[in-house]
């Protein structure tokens, strides 16, 4: 394949019209593992190449080392979250926030939410039996989510309308390409930017000195732990780093579940009667249609050889994980949904030192929507098959599903 | 194709014997259900109980946040197995096919799997071994009784061996606020396995959290009271340490005893083996019948100039069980070769550290990632200019990346900048005391003049 030829395939991935399903690209993306673009940069498809990356210390998360940092300059502003930095920044301020979030200093902290998530869910359930015809976008899989994620940093559930609108415009900067889109989404987007983060250092100003509250922005604005205290900044930057992960991912991966199990009744038959199964089944589910499908930007920290080909320091590397979970080569029959699979070593929440923070607590909500969505309706179908989808590329998911139930 | 039908006999109603029924003998009596074999299946232990995982046996056992009788290793699938369980191998009789239990019992097998694993070096003096107080730690009663003494509040604890087990222990023991003394013979705590630049971190992290570190001196004797408690050791230099607790943590013993007089190439090196497990006979011919795995599995590696390994690592018994196991019902043209890198892990003063590769096999370390003041790093080692092996405090997530360097033979040192490379990256000198592990005394002896007569033996202790 020749550059030309990766580069429009690339393009088309972009393009909405390929949104419904990118598999075939990604098929043709991978006959060239490490391929690169008109434009330098070098697009990863494989899985063996992908993991390979992910935990190469010479690739940089930090897009300030990129030659050419494009729009991603935007996208990551003056304090970038952990997720944008590199070691021994990002170990620090991820540690930090991990105090409060999971092992080894908060080791029940997701399990512990349980009660709270199947509260949540069985409250947005009570208002669906009863209607014939349902979107499980929003009527479900973004209330849910986002008021876990909501609840859990200590931001009010009721100015969702208010940030709703930043994150979305946020999320539309991800994949913004200067060639094609108006510069006005990038004008919107670095503005929604800067007002979500205002309206949290508000938040956080709020939050200091008064008796630590159990949300992790309180806990953070007071925080005295062995790594000292993070800046005000680092803590804005990591709160906007939660929100917007917690609420613009899960919604894809419980969407995607759900369009995914109404595709293959055998399997939802089997779950119903068979709630453990829901555990490997969403593992599945994160092979098979990860809400994350690519990384768009990482960086050659210095010259790097991957499956023989040389990436030269400065360039661009974009891991597109969705490709390397349908790899015939690692995996055995990849476009199969198959929740039996054995040992199945997904990149749905990528990998290396920032692989997912959310993951523990994405995979349980995701269980509990899912068994509980398909408990409690009765005989759903999908009303339009393919479903309309959601702009993003990377953050890939319907923007509506309408499930009609008897 | 006699043979080709024998192998599917074999596959169908053969006799497969388990010796060992921990972690490789499990984990290959399962892989030997996966491969499709459907005929006896006899797992034989020494210990009265289910599999058990050992290595949370120095760490959350002792900890209390497991109860000793908690480490039951998962069962990945049915096995359909005859456990003979509590009652040692004695004897191998390997032209009659037979294995012989302790209590009389002979196991006939078509093919055998040897994983006796590895027991605690006990206490070199009986009557200071047998006072109350002294322990070590390998199985879980071991282990129990330990986390028993440890909640009962002792005035102070002595660790006498500052190897990953000993090191877990007192670092337990510090979590615990109970005061600790470690005695080591060599310079710094993990130096055999890390050597001296990662033995020294080690060693400013124990003093960090308040161990009685004494390096270089060795325990010479355990003083009882009257009532045969133990209450001091004496030291090599002259000093004495009160102690309620005495734990010896000083390695394990490979159980091979019972292979003495078997024929196969078994001694206190363990039993060797072809990198396809098949078990070399005494005097270094392969078998085809016998397989081994797991701690007590010598096999070479190809990667270490076919040096002959030894490995106490869980995943090192969980992989070697899978090709041993594969290989066992597999035909000779496809039998798999154990080659994953080694690696390990462990868990001590709130750093995890974890190993891939040989580090021992190394003539020069250096600090690739990361800060050592703060106990968060990489090091890789390296072998006459190319990386052998690399361990990581609290960074384990790069790894993956450095066992592709050793697999590849990437030139040492790795020179390419990171983000989180040291200001001053300077390989220096590994130093490992004991780099001469291949002989534990003289073992063999040849005999006979003609290639068609010569033979090796046992050489036996007084004659």
């Amino acid at each position: 394949m020749t550059v030309t030829q990766a580069s429009s395939t690339f393009q088309r991935i972009l393009d909405h019209s390929s949104r419904a399903d990118p598999y075939p690209l990604y098929a043709e993306l991978r006959r060239t593992p490490v391929a690169r673009q008109e434009d330098g940069g070098y697009i990863v498809s494989t899985y063996r190449e992908i993991t390979a990356l992910l935990h190469d210390p010479h690739v940089s998360s930090d897009t300030d080392n990129l030659h050419d940092p494009g729009p991603s300059v935007a996208i990551r502003g003056d304090s970038p979250a952990f997720i944008g930095l590199d070691p021994p920044q990002h170990d620090r301020l991820r540690r930090m926030a991990m105090r409060y979030f999971g092992p080894p200093h908060s080791p029940t902290l997701i399990d512990d939410m349980r009660p709270d998530l199947n509260a949540i869910v069985t409250n947005l359930i009570d208002n669906l039996v009863s209607k014939d015809e349902i979107d499980v976008v929003d009527d479900f899989a973004y209330p849910f989510p986002v008021t876990v994620i909501c609840h859990l940093l200590g931001v009010p559930r009721e100015d969702e309308p208010r940030f709703h609108g930043w994150v979305e415009a946020i999320v539309a900067l991800l994949d913004f390409n200067p060639a094609t889109d108006p510069e006005d989404r990038m004008r919107e987007g670095v503005r929604a930017r800067e007002d979500l983060r205002a309206y949290l250092a508000e938040l956080l100003e709020s939050r200091r000195g008064r008796p630590p509250g159990n949300d992790l922005l309180s806990r953070l604005a007071n925080d005295d732990g062995p790594d000292g205290r993070m800046t005000d900044e680092e803590i804005v930057s990591t709160a906007n780093l939660l929100l917007i992960a917690g609420h613009e991912t899960t919604v894809n991966l419980i969407t995607n579940g759900a369009l995914t199990l109404l595709r293959h009744p055998d399997v939802l038959e089997r779950l119903r009667r068979e709630p453990g199964m829901i555990v490997r089944t969403v593992e599945e589910l994160l092979r098979y249609e990860p809400p994350v499908q690519l990384i768009l930007w990482r960086a050659a920290y210095s010259d790097l050889t991957v499956a023989g080909t040389t990436i030269p320091k400065g360039s661009r590397i974009t891991l597109v994980l969705a490709s390397g979970n349908r790899d015939p080569s690692y995996f055995r029959d990849p476009d199969r949904f198959d929740p039996d699979r054995r040992d199945n070593q997904h990149l749905g929440f990528g990998g290396g030192v920032h692989l997912c923070f959310g993951a523990p607590l994405a995979r349980l909500e995701t269980q509990i929507a899912l068994n509980e969505l398909f408990r409690n309706l009765e005989s759903p179908r999908l009303v339009a098959d393919p479903p309309p989808y959601r702009q993003s590329a990377v953050l890939r998911g319907p923007r509506h599903l309408l499930v009609r139930q008897e | 194709m006699t043979s080709e039908r024998s192998r599917e006999t074999f596959r169908h109603d053969g006799r497969i014997v388990v010796v060992g029924a921990s972690l490789a003998g499990l984990r290959a009596a399962e892989a030997l259900r996966d491969e499709g074999f459907t005929g006896s299946l006899t797992l034989v232990g020494d210990e009265a109980c289910e599999p058990y995982d050992r290595p949370p046996l120095s760490k959350q056992v002792l900890t209390g946040w497991v109860p000793a009788d908690g480490t039951a290793l998962p069962r990945r699938r049915e096995i359909d197995a005859e456990w003979l369980l509590g009652v040692p191998a004695s004897g191998l009789d390997l032209a009659g096919k037979r294995v012989e239990l302790a209590d009389g019992r002979e196991v006939p097998f078509d093919r055998l799997l040897i994983a006796t694993g590895v027991r605690a070096r006990p206490w070199a003096d009986r009557a200071e071994a047998a006072l109350d107080g002294v322990f070590v730690v390998r199985t879980r009663d071991d282990s129990g009784r330990l986390w028993e003494r440890l909640a009962a509040g002792p005035g102070r604890v002595l660790v006498i061996g500052a190897g990953f087990a000993g090191s877990e222990i007192a670092s337990v023991c510090r979590e615990r606020d109970i005061p600790v003394t470690v005695a080591e013979t060599a310079e710094a705590p993990l130096v055999g396995a890390l050597g001296s630049m990662v033995g020294s971190i080690a060693a400013n992290l124990q003093r960090a959290h308040g161990v009685d570190l004494r390096c270089g001196v060795k325990v010479t004797r355990l003083e009882g009271d009257e009532r045969g408690r133990v209450r001091r050791a004496h030291l090599s230099d002259g000093g004495t340490v009160d102690a309620d607790v005495v734990v010896v943590a000083l390695g394990g013993v490979r159980n091979t005893e019972w292979l003495r007089d078997s024929g196969l190439a078994a001694g206190v090196w363990g039993v060797a083996c072809d990198s396809g497990c098949r078990a070399f006979d005494v005097n270094g011919l392969v078998t085809d019948d016998v397989f081994v795995a797991g701690d007590v599995a010598r096999c070479p590696h190809p990667v270490y100039e076919y040096r002959f390994l030894s490995l106490e690592h869980w995943a090192n018994a969980v992989e070697q069980a899978q090709v041993a196991a594969h290989n066992m019902v597999s035909s000779p043209t496809d039998r798999w070769p154990h080659l994953s890198m080694p690696a390990f892990w462990s868990m001590q003063f709130g750093v995890n550290i974890k190993s891939v590769g040989v580090p021992v096999l190394s003539d020069e370390v250096v600090v690739t990632q990361g800060s050592v003041e703060e106990h968060r790093f990489v090091a890789a080692y390296g072998y006459r200019g190319r990386v052998t092996a690399a361990v990581s405090f609290d960074n384990a997530k790069w790894l993956d990346h450095y066992r592709h360097l050793i697999e590849t033979a990437a030139p040492f040192p790795p020179s390419c900048p990171t983000p989180d490379q040291p200001a001053d990256m300077k390989p220096v000198p590994a130093h490992f005391p004991n780099s001469v592990i291949i002989t534990q005394g003289a073992t063999v002896v040849v005999t006979g003049y003609e290639p068609s007569e010569r033979r090796v033996a046992f050489a036996r202790p007084g004659g």
